[in-house]
Protein backbone atom coordinates (compact mmCIF):
# COMPACT_ATOMS: atom_id res chain seq x y z
CA UNK A 1 0.00 0.00 0.00
CA UNK A 2 1.28 3.57 -1.10
CA UNK A 3 1.52 6.00 2.07
CA UNK A 4 -1.20 8.95 2.28
CA UNK A 5 1.61 10.91 3.19
CA UNK A 6 5.20 11.36 2.66
CA UNK A 7 7.90 13.81 4.23
CA UNK A 8 11.28 13.34 3.12
CA UNK A 9 13.38 15.33 3.99
CA UNK A 10 11.37 18.48 4.47
CA UNK A 11 12.52 21.28 5.64
CA UNK A 12 10.89 24.75 6.41
CA UNK A 13 12.45 28.18 7.65
CA UNK A 14 10.20 30.97 8.94
CA UNK A 15 12.69 33.81 7.91
CA UNK A 16 16.15 32.84 8.98
CA UNK A 17 14.95 29.96 11.65
CA UNK A 18 14.73 26.97 10.66
CA UNK A 19 12.05 25.06 12.11
CA UNK A 20 12.06 21.62 9.88
CA UNK A 21 15.63 20.17 9.61
CA UNK A 22 14.52 17.19 6.97
CA UNK A 23 11.50 15.42 8.47
CA UNK A 24 10.84 12.13 6.91
CA UNK A 25 8.06 10.11 7.55
CA UNK A 26 5.20 8.02 6.25
CA UNK A 27 1.85 7.86 7.46
CA UNK A 28 -0.48 4.92 6.11
CA UNK A 29 -3.87 4.88 4.81
CA UNK A 30 -6.38 3.97 8.01
CA UNK A 31 -3.59 4.36 10.75
CA UNK A 32 -3.38 7.19 13.60
CA UNK A 33 -0.08 9.18 13.98
CA UNK A 34 0.73 11.08 16.87
CA UNK A 35 3.55 13.66 17.06
CA UNK A 36 4.84 14.63 19.87
CA UNK A 37 7.43 16.93 21.29
CA UNK A 38 8.01 19.84 23.09
CA UNK A 39 7.08 23.47 22.03
CA UNK A 40 8.68 24.41 19.24
CA UNK A 41 10.36 21.23 18.06
CA UNK A 42 8.42 21.65 14.57
CA UNK A 43 5.13 19.08 15.21
CA UNK A 44 2.83 22.07 14.34
CA UNK A 45 4.45 23.51 11.66
CA UNK A 46 5.04 19.72 10.08
CA UNK A 47 1.17 19.31 10.62
CA UNK A 48 -0.03 22.80 8.98
CA UNK A 49 2.41 21.39 5.99
CA UNK A 50 0.33 18.48 5.64
CA UNK A 51 -2.51 20.66 4.02
CA UNK A 52 0.18 23.49 2.83
CA UNK A 53 -1.02 25.92 5.35
CA UNK A 54 2.54 26.04 5.17
CA UNK A 55 4.91 25.65 2.12
CA UNK A 56 7.85 23.89 2.31
CA UNK A 57 11.15 25.35 1.57
CA UNK A 58 13.01 21.89 0.79
CA UNK A 59 12.61 18.30 0.63
CA UNK A 60 9.08 16.17 -0.75
CA UNK A 61 6.28 16.53 0.25
CA UNK A 62 3.54 14.08 -1.29
CA UNK A 63 -0.14 14.43 0.23
CA UNK A 64 -2.95 11.97 -1.67
CA UNK A 65 -1.15 11.28 -4.70
CA UNK A 66 0.16 15.42 -5.18
CA UNK A 67 3.41 16.83 -4.85
CA UNK A 68 3.38 19.62 -2.82
CA UNK A 69 7.00 20.64 -3.10
CA UNK A 70 6.26 20.93 -6.84
CA UNK A 71 3.37 23.81 -6.63
CA UNK A 72 0.79 23.89 -9.19
CA UNK A 73 -1.32 21.46 -7.22
CA UNK A 74 -5.04 22.67 -6.74
CA UNK A 75 -4.99 23.64 -3.13
CA UNK A 76 -8.79 23.58 -2.81
CA UNK A 77 -8.92 19.96 -4.37
CA UNK A 78 -6.32 18.80 -1.24
CA UNK A 79 -8.02 21.02 1.24
CA UNK A 80 -11.13 18.81 0.39
CA UNK A 81 -9.02 15.67 1.05
CA UNK A 82 -7.46 16.63 3.93
CA UNK A 83 -9.91 18.24 7.22
CA UNK A 84 -7.98 20.35 9.87
CA UNK A 85 -9.29 20.95 13.40
CA UNK A 86 -7.45 23.96 15.22
CA UNK A 87 -6.90 24.51 18.83
CA UNK A 88 -8.99 27.75 18.97
CA UNK A 89 -11.97 25.37 17.09
CA UNK A 90 -12.11 28.42 14.77
CA UNK A 91 -15.80 28.29 14.01
CA UNK A 92 -17.93 30.68 12.61
CA UNK A 93 -19.32 33.02 15.19
CA UNK A 94 -22.37 34.35 13.32
CA UNK A 95 -23.54 31.09 11.60
CA UNK A 96 -25.42 28.20 14.04
CA UNK A 97 -23.72 24.74 14.11
CA UNK A 98 -25.72 23.36 11.65
CA UNK A 99 -24.62 26.33 9.29
CA UNK A 100 -20.90 25.77 10.00
CA UNK A 101 -21.33 22.54 9.00
CA UNK A 102 -23.50 22.97 5.99
CA UNK A 103 -21.34 25.99 4.54
CA UNK A 104 -18.70 24.32 2.76
CA UNK A 105 -20.69 21.49 1.19
CA UNK A 106 -23.28 23.74 0.06
CA UNK A 107 -20.39 26.21 -1.46
CA UNK A 108 -17.85 24.15 -2.48
CA UNK A 109 -19.58 20.61 -3.12
CA UNK A 110 -22.66 22.11 -4.16
CA UNK A 111 -24.95 20.29 -2.57
CA UNK A 112 -28.64 21.13 -2.27
CA UNK A 113 -29.81 22.67 0.97
CA UNK A 114 -31.71 19.74 2.62
CA UNK A 115 -29.08 16.89 1.63
CA UNK A 116 -26.44 19.19 3.54
CA UNK A 117 -28.67 19.87 6.70
CA UNK A 118 -28.87 15.95 6.49
CA UNK A 119 -25.50 15.93 6.31
CA UNK A 120 -24.65 18.05 8.88
CA UNK A 121 -26.78 15.83 11.15
CA UNK A 122 -25.59 12.95 10.37
CA UNK A 123 -22.12 14.16 11.77
CA UNK A 124 -23.72 15.84 14.63
CA UNK A 125 -24.76 12.42 16.02
CA UNK A 126 -21.60 10.77 15.49
CA UNK A 127 -19.64 13.55 17.80
CA UNK A 128 -23.03 13.35 20.21
CA UNK A 129 -24.73 16.96 19.39
CA UNK A 130 -27.11 16.77 17.85
CA UNK A 131 -29.99 18.83 19.65
CA UNK A 132 -27.06 21.52 19.49
CA UNK A 133 -27.73 22.22 15.44
CA UNK A 134 -29.42 25.16 15.95
CA UNK A 135 -27.54 26.78 18.82
CA UNK A 136 -25.02 29.39 17.82
CA UNK A 137 -21.19 28.58 18.98
CA UNK A 138 -20.80 30.88 21.83
CA UNK A 139 -23.84 29.21 23.49
CA UNK A 140 -21.71 25.58 23.58
CA UNK A 141 -18.92 24.60 26.15
CA UNK A 142 -15.68 24.74 24.85
CA UNK A 143 -16.20 21.14 24.07
CA UNK A 144 -18.89 21.14 22.35
CA UNK A 145 -17.09 23.98 19.88
CA UNK A 146 -14.32 21.74 19.44
CA UNK A 147 -16.93 18.56 18.71
CA UNK A 148 -18.48 20.60 16.47
CA UNK A 149 -15.70 21.90 14.58
CA UNK A 150 -14.52 17.91 14.42
CA UNK A 151 -18.15 17.29 12.94
CA UNK A 152 -17.65 20.60 10.43
CA UNK A 153 -14.51 19.05 9.14
CA UNK A 154 -16.42 15.56 9.14
CA UNK A 155 -18.96 16.68 6.82
CA UNK A 156 -16.10 17.24 3.90
CA UNK A 157 -15.89 13.72 4.06
CA UNK A 158 -11.78 14.31 3.81
CA UNK A 159 -9.42 11.25 3.26
CA UNK A 160 -7.32 12.54 6.14
CA UNK A 161 -7.89 14.32 9.10
CA UNK A 162 -5.34 16.68 10.61
CA UNK A 163 -5.94 17.64 14.74
CA UNK A 164 -3.93 20.49 15.92
CA UNK A 165 -3.36 20.41 19.85
CA UNK A 166 -7.44 20.41 19.75
CA UNK A 167 -7.51 19.54 23.73
CA UNK A 168 -4.99 22.56 24.88
CA UNK A 169 -7.29 25.12 25.75
CA UNK A 170 -9.76 22.45 27.44
CA UNK A 171 -10.08 21.52 31.16
CA UNK A 172 -9.46 18.00 31.75
CA UNK A 173 -13.25 16.65 31.53
CA UNK A 174 -14.13 18.38 28.44
CA UNK A 175 -10.79 17.50 27.05
CA UNK A 176 -11.80 13.66 27.81
CA UNK A 177 -15.15 14.39 25.73
CA UNK A 178 -13.38 15.45 22.72
CA UNK A 179 -10.71 12.80 23.10
CA UNK A 180 -13.82 10.24 23.27
CA UNK A 181 -14.71 11.39 20.19
CA UNK A 182 -11.22 11.27 18.10
CA UNK A 183 -10.89 8.11 18.83
CA UNK A 184 -14.22 6.65 17.79
CA UNK A 185 -12.94 7.91 14.52
CA UNK A 186 -10.14 6.71 15.03
CA UNK A 187 -11.65 3.35 15.41
CA UNK A 188 -14.16 3.79 12.25
CA UNK A 189 -10.73 3.33 10.19
CA UNK A 190 -9.87 7.16 9.46
CA UNK A 191 -6.68 8.50 8.44
CA UNK A 192 -5.58 10.88 11.39
CA UNK A 193 -2.64 12.64 12.34
CA UNK A 194 -2.18 14.55 15.48
CA UNK A 195 -0.12 16.72 17.73
CA UNK A 196 -0.85 15.96 20.80
CA UNK A 197 0.37 16.77 24.27
CA UNK A 198 -2.22 13.87 26.08
CA UNK A 199 0.59 11.08 26.41
CA UNK A 200 -1.49 8.46 27.38
CA UNK A 201 -4.01 8.76 25.07
CA UNK A 202 -1.18 8.72 22.30
CA UNK A 203 -0.12 5.22 23.60
CA UNK A 204 -3.47 4.06 23.36
CA UNK A 205 -4.80 5.39 20.42
CA UNK A 206 -2.10 5.81 17.84
CA UNK A 207 -0.34 3.18 15.75
CA UNK A 208 2.82 5.34 15.03
CA UNK A 209 4.53 8.23 17.55
CA UNK A 210 7.22 10.34 16.31
CA UNK A 211 8.84 12.15 18.32
CA UNK A 212 9.96 15.20 17.01
CA UNK A 213 13.28 17.68 18.16
CA UNK A 214 14.93 20.23 16.79
CA UNK A 215 12.84 20.33 13.89
CA UNK A 216 13.37 16.13 12.95
CA UNK A 217 11.28 12.82 13.79
CA UNK A 218 14.08 12.09 15.88
CA UNK A 219 12.38 8.64 17.20
CA UNK A 220 9.62 6.84 15.45
CA UNK A 221 7.79 4.19 17.22
CA UNK A 222 4.69 2.44 18.44
CA UNK A 223 3.17 3.55 21.52
CA UNK A 224 5.15 1.06 23.26
CA UNK A 225 8.05 3.87 22.34
CA UNK A 226 6.94 6.22 25.40
CA UNK A 227 7.69 3.01 27.64
CA UNK A 228 11.01 2.03 26.49
CA UNK A 229 12.56 5.54 25.14
CA UNK A 230 15.68 4.56 23.08
CA UNK A 231 17.11 8.26 22.97
CA UNK A 232 17.81 10.30 26.03
CA UNK A 233 15.70 13.11 24.48
CA UNK A 234 12.91 11.39 24.49
CA UNK A 235 13.41 9.71 27.60
CA UNK A 236 13.81 13.24 29.81
CA UNK A 237 10.28 14.05 27.51
CA UNK A 238 8.70 11.21 28.77
CA UNK A 239 10.25 11.56 32.42
CA UNK A 240 9.19 15.03 32.78
CA UNK A 241 5.84 14.70 30.91
CA UNK A 242 3.74 11.61 32.98
CA UNK B 1 -36.97 91.58 23.71
CA UNK B 2 -40.53 91.49 22.13
CA UNK B 3 -40.26 89.01 19.30
CA UNK B 4 -43.71 87.78 18.03
CA UNK B 5 -43.45 83.84 16.78
CA UNK B 6 -45.31 83.41 13.79
CA UNK B 7 -45.90 79.91 12.38
CA UNK B 8 -48.25 81.21 9.68
CA UNK B 9 -45.99 80.53 6.56
CA UNK B 10 -46.66 76.38 7.28
CA UNK B 11 -50.58 77.22 5.59
CA UNK B 12 -49.28 78.28 2.84
CA UNK B 13 -45.52 76.16 2.56
CA UNK B 14 -46.66 73.17 4.20
CA UNK B 15 -46.40 71.19 1.04
CA UNK B 16 -43.18 72.31 -0.17
CA UNK B 17 -42.23 71.20 3.57
CA UNK B 18 -43.55 67.84 2.96
CA UNK B 19 -41.44 67.59 -0.94
CA UNK B 20 -38.30 68.86 0.85
CA UNK B 21 -38.88 66.15 3.46
CA UNK B 22 -39.45 63.71 1.07
CA UNK B 23 -36.65 64.52 -1.01
CA UNK B 24 -34.37 64.50 1.68
CA UNK B 25 -35.16 61.10 2.62
CA UNK B 26 -35.24 59.72 -0.67
CA UNK B 27 -31.68 61.38 -1.54
CA UNK B 28 -30.81 59.43 1.73
CA UNK B 29 -32.47 56.54 0.71
CA UNK B 30 -30.84 55.81 -2.88
CA UNK B 31 -27.45 56.73 -1.28
CA UNK B 32 -27.35 54.21 1.35
CA UNK B 33 -26.98 50.96 -0.53
CA UNK B 34 -25.16 52.00 -3.47
CA UNK B 35 -22.59 53.56 -0.52
CA UNK B 36 -22.82 50.53 1.41
CA UNK B 37 -21.52 48.89 -2.07
CA UNK B 38 -18.96 51.40 -3.08
CA UNK B 39 -16.89 51.54 0.53
CA UNK B 40 -17.25 47.57 1.18
CA UNK B 41 -15.64 47.10 -2.13
CA UNK B 42 -12.90 49.60 -1.63
CA UNK B 43 -12.23 48.31 1.56
CA UNK B 44 -11.49 44.40 0.37
CA UNK B 45 -9.67 46.21 -2.76
CA UNK B 46 -7.41 48.47 -0.07
CA UNK B 47 -7.01 45.15 2.28
CA UNK B 48 -6.74 42.06 -0.11
CA UNK B 49 -6.35 43.74 -3.59
CA UNK B 50 -3.09 43.98 -6.19
CA UNK B 51 -1.03 46.72 -5.22
CA UNK B 52 -2.14 49.00 -8.08
CA UNK B 53 -6.32 48.33 -6.53
CA UNK B 54 -4.34 49.45 -2.92
CA UNK B 55 -3.24 52.37 -4.39
CA UNK B 56 -6.55 53.35 -6.71
CA UNK B 57 -8.29 52.46 -3.38
CA UNK B 58 -6.42 54.37 -0.64
CA UNK B 59 -6.31 57.86 -3.23
CA UNK B 60 -9.67 57.84 -3.50
CA UNK B 61 -10.27 57.37 0.11
CA UNK B 62 -7.93 59.98 1.04
CA UNK B 63 -8.93 62.64 -1.66
CA UNK B 64 -12.61 62.33 -0.24
CA UNK B 65 -11.69 62.71 3.33
CA UNK B 66 -9.93 65.39 2.84
CA UNK B 67 -11.87 67.79 1.09
CA UNK B 68 -15.46 69.06 1.78
CA UNK B 69 -18.26 67.21 0.94
CA UNK B 70 -19.88 70.87 -0.81
CA UNK B 71 -16.59 71.02 -2.91
CA UNK B 72 -17.01 67.51 -4.02
CA UNK B 73 -20.66 68.31 -5.67
CA UNK B 74 -19.54 71.00 -6.97
CA UNK B 75 -16.89 69.73 -8.53
CA UNK B 76 -18.97 66.74 -9.92
CA UNK B 77 -22.01 69.39 -11.28
CA UNK B 78 -20.10 72.02 -12.79
CA UNK B 79 -17.06 69.78 -14.03
CA UNK B 80 -19.79 67.79 -15.43
CA UNK B 81 -21.44 70.76 -17.11
CA UNK B 82 -18.04 71.59 -18.43
CA UNK B 83 -18.04 68.29 -20.27
CA UNK B 84 -21.45 69.31 -21.74
CA UNK B 85 -22.95 66.24 -19.61
CA UNK B 86 -26.42 67.70 -18.58
CA UNK B 87 -27.46 66.00 -15.26
CA UNK B 88 -30.23 66.55 -12.84
CA UNK B 89 -29.22 68.26 -9.55
CA UNK B 90 -30.92 65.13 -7.69
CA UNK B 91 -28.94 62.54 -9.74
CA UNK B 92 -25.87 64.34 -9.07
CA UNK B 93 -26.52 64.68 -5.31
CA UNK B 94 -27.18 61.16 -5.10
CA UNK B 95 -23.65 60.70 -7.18
CA UNK B 96 -22.06 62.75 -4.97
CA UNK B 97 -23.36 61.19 -1.81
CA UNK B 98 -22.54 58.07 -2.95
CA UNK B 99 -19.24 58.47 -3.41
CA UNK B 100 -18.81 60.76 -0.25
CA UNK B 101 -20.26 58.41 1.91
CA UNK B 102 -18.42 55.63 0.37
CA UNK B 103 -15.29 56.56 1.26
CA UNK B 104 -16.34 56.65 5.18
CA UNK B 105 -17.80 53.19 4.86
CA UNK B 106 -14.84 52.27 3.41
CA UNK B 107 -12.74 53.36 6.21
CA UNK B 108 -15.40 51.55 8.72
CA UNK B 109 -15.73 48.00 6.87
CA UNK B 110 -11.48 47.99 6.59
CA UNK B 111 -11.56 48.33 10.71
CA UNK B 112 -14.84 45.43 10.39
CA UNK B 113 -12.44 43.35 8.14
CA UNK B 114 -9.24 44.01 9.99
CA UNK B 115 -10.77 42.85 13.48
CA UNK B 116 -11.92 39.86 12.59
CA UNK B 117 -9.28 36.76 13.78
CA UNK B 118 -7.18 35.66 11.02
CA UNK B 119 -8.43 31.72 12.18
CA UNK B 120 -11.24 32.73 10.75
CA UNK B 121 -9.92 33.00 7.62
CA UNK B 122 -7.53 29.68 7.94
CA UNK B 123 -10.61 28.03 9.15
CA UNK B 124 -12.75 29.01 5.87
CA UNK B 125 -9.76 28.46 3.57
CA UNK B 126 -9.01 25.08 5.34
CA UNK B 127 -12.58 24.17 4.35
CA UNK B 128 -11.29 24.59 0.78
CA UNK B 129 -13.61 27.63 0.31
CA UNK B 130 -12.24 29.99 -2.33
CA UNK B 131 -11.19 33.65 -1.36
CA UNK B 132 -14.28 35.26 -3.20
CA UNK B 133 -16.71 32.32 -0.78
CA UNK B 134 -14.67 33.53 2.38
CA UNK B 135 -15.16 37.02 2.25
CA UNK B 136 -18.54 36.50 1.02
CA UNK B 137 -19.71 34.34 3.67
CA UNK B 138 -17.05 34.30 6.79
CA UNK B 139 -15.37 37.50 6.32
CA UNK B 140 -18.05 40.38 5.59
CA UNK B 141 -20.97 38.85 7.58
CA UNK B 142 -19.46 38.99 10.75
CA UNK B 143 -17.36 42.71 9.65
CA UNK B 144 -20.85 44.23 9.40
CA UNK B 145 -22.29 42.94 12.09
CA UNK B 146 -19.14 44.60 14.42
CA UNK B 147 -19.00 47.59 12.65
CA UNK B 148 -22.57 48.10 12.39
CA UNK B 149 -22.95 50.81 14.97
CA UNK B 150 -20.43 52.82 13.08
CA UNK B 151 -22.11 52.30 9.47
CA UNK B 152 -25.84 53.18 11.39
CA UNK B 153 -24.02 56.98 12.37
CA UNK B 154 -22.14 57.34 8.90
CA UNK B 155 -25.44 56.77 7.09
CA UNK B 156 -27.06 59.25 9.94
CA UNK B 157 -24.27 61.54 9.50
CA UNK B 158 -25.25 61.20 5.28
CA UNK B 159 -28.39 61.95 5.61
CA UNK B 160 -27.86 65.23 7.46
CA UNK B 161 -25.30 66.30 4.50
CA UNK B 162 -27.90 66.35 1.69
CA UNK B 163 -28.60 69.43 3.15
CA UNK B 164 -25.74 70.79 1.34
CA UNK B 165 -27.43 70.13 -1.78
CA UNK B 166 -29.27 73.12 -1.57
CA UNK B 167 -26.32 74.94 -3.05
CA UNK B 168 -26.63 72.81 -6.12
CA UNK B 169 -30.74 73.81 -5.83
CA UNK B 170 -31.45 70.60 -5.57
CA UNK B 171 -34.91 70.75 -3.52
CA UNK B 172 -34.37 69.32 -0.48
CA UNK B 173 -35.57 70.08 3.01
CA UNK B 174 -33.15 72.90 3.63
CA UNK B 175 -32.94 74.62 -0.48
CA UNK B 176 -37.29 74.71 0.69
CA UNK B 177 -36.36 76.70 3.90
CA UNK B 178 -34.02 79.17 1.80
CA UNK B 179 -37.17 79.42 0.00
CA UNK B 180 -39.58 80.11 2.44
CA UNK B 181 -37.67 82.02 4.22
CA UNK B 182 -36.37 84.29 1.31
CA UNK B 183 -40.58 84.97 0.79
CA UNK B 184 -41.30 85.33 4.50
CA UNK B 185 -37.92 86.94 6.29
CA UNK B 186 -39.06 84.50 9.19
CA UNK B 187 -35.82 82.63 9.28
CA UNK B 188 -35.73 81.90 12.45
CA UNK B 189 -39.42 80.02 13.21
CA UNK B 190 -38.46 78.12 9.38
CA UNK B 191 -35.23 77.10 10.53
CA UNK B 192 -36.98 75.69 13.93
CA UNK B 193 -39.52 74.00 12.32
CA UNK B 194 -37.02 72.70 9.57
CA UNK B 195 -34.37 71.29 12.89
CA UNK B 196 -37.70 69.46 14.18
CA UNK B 197 -37.86 67.66 10.59
CA UNK B 198 -34.93 66.95 10.62
CA UNK B 199 -34.73 64.96 14.42
CA UNK B 200 -38.18 63.58 13.67
CA UNK B 201 -36.53 62.30 10.05
CA UNK B 202 -33.43 61.09 11.63
CA UNK B 203 -34.82 59.12 14.58
CA UNK B 204 -37.07 57.45 11.85
CA UNK B 205 -34.14 56.46 9.92
CA UNK B 206 -32.02 54.99 12.81
CA UNK B 207 -35.48 53.12 13.80
CA UNK B 208 -35.42 51.84 10.68
CA UNK B 209 -31.55 50.75 10.31
CA UNK B 210 -31.84 49.45 13.88
CA UNK B 211 -34.46 47.17 13.09
CA UNK B 212 -32.99 46.37 9.75
CA UNK B 213 -29.97 45.22 11.92
CA UNK B 214 -32.04 42.87 13.76
CA UNK B 215 -33.38 41.08 10.52
CA UNK B 216 -29.72 41.11 9.28
CA UNK B 217 -28.57 39.24 12.23
CA UNK B 218 -30.26 36.83 13.76
CA UNK B 219 -27.16 35.67 16.06
CA UNK B 220 -27.61 39.32 17.75
CA UNK B 221 -31.54 39.19 17.92
CA UNK B 222 -31.39 35.67 19.88
CA UNK B 223 -28.36 36.58 21.55
CA UNK B 224 -28.36 40.18 21.84
CA UNK B 225 -24.33 39.92 22.57
CA UNK B 226 -21.80 41.64 20.64
CA UNK B 227 -19.94 39.47 18.28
Amino acid sequence: MEPIVRFKDVRKSFGTLEVLKGVTLDIMPGTVTALIGRSGSGKSTALRCINALEQINGGELHVCGRALHNGGFDLRALRQDVGIVFQSYNLFPHLTVAQNIMLAPRRVKKIGKDEARALAEEVLSQVGLLEKADNYPEQLSGGQQQRVAIARSLAMKPKLMLFDEVTSALDPELTGEVLKVIEKLAESGMTMVLVTHEMNFAERVADQIAFMHHGTVWELGSGEMLRAPKTPELQQFVGSGL
Amino acid sequence: MNYEFDFSFLGEYGQDLWDGTLLTLWMTAVSIIPGFVVGTACAVGRLYGPPWVRKAATVYVEAIRNTPLVIQVFWLFFGLAVLSVRIDAFYAAVIALVINVGAYTAEIMRAGFESIPKGQIEAASCLALSRWQSLLYVQLPQAVERVYPALVSQFILMMLATSIMSQISAPELTGVAYQIQAFTFRGFEVYLVIAVIYLAVVTLLRAILTGLGKVIFPRRRRLGTPL
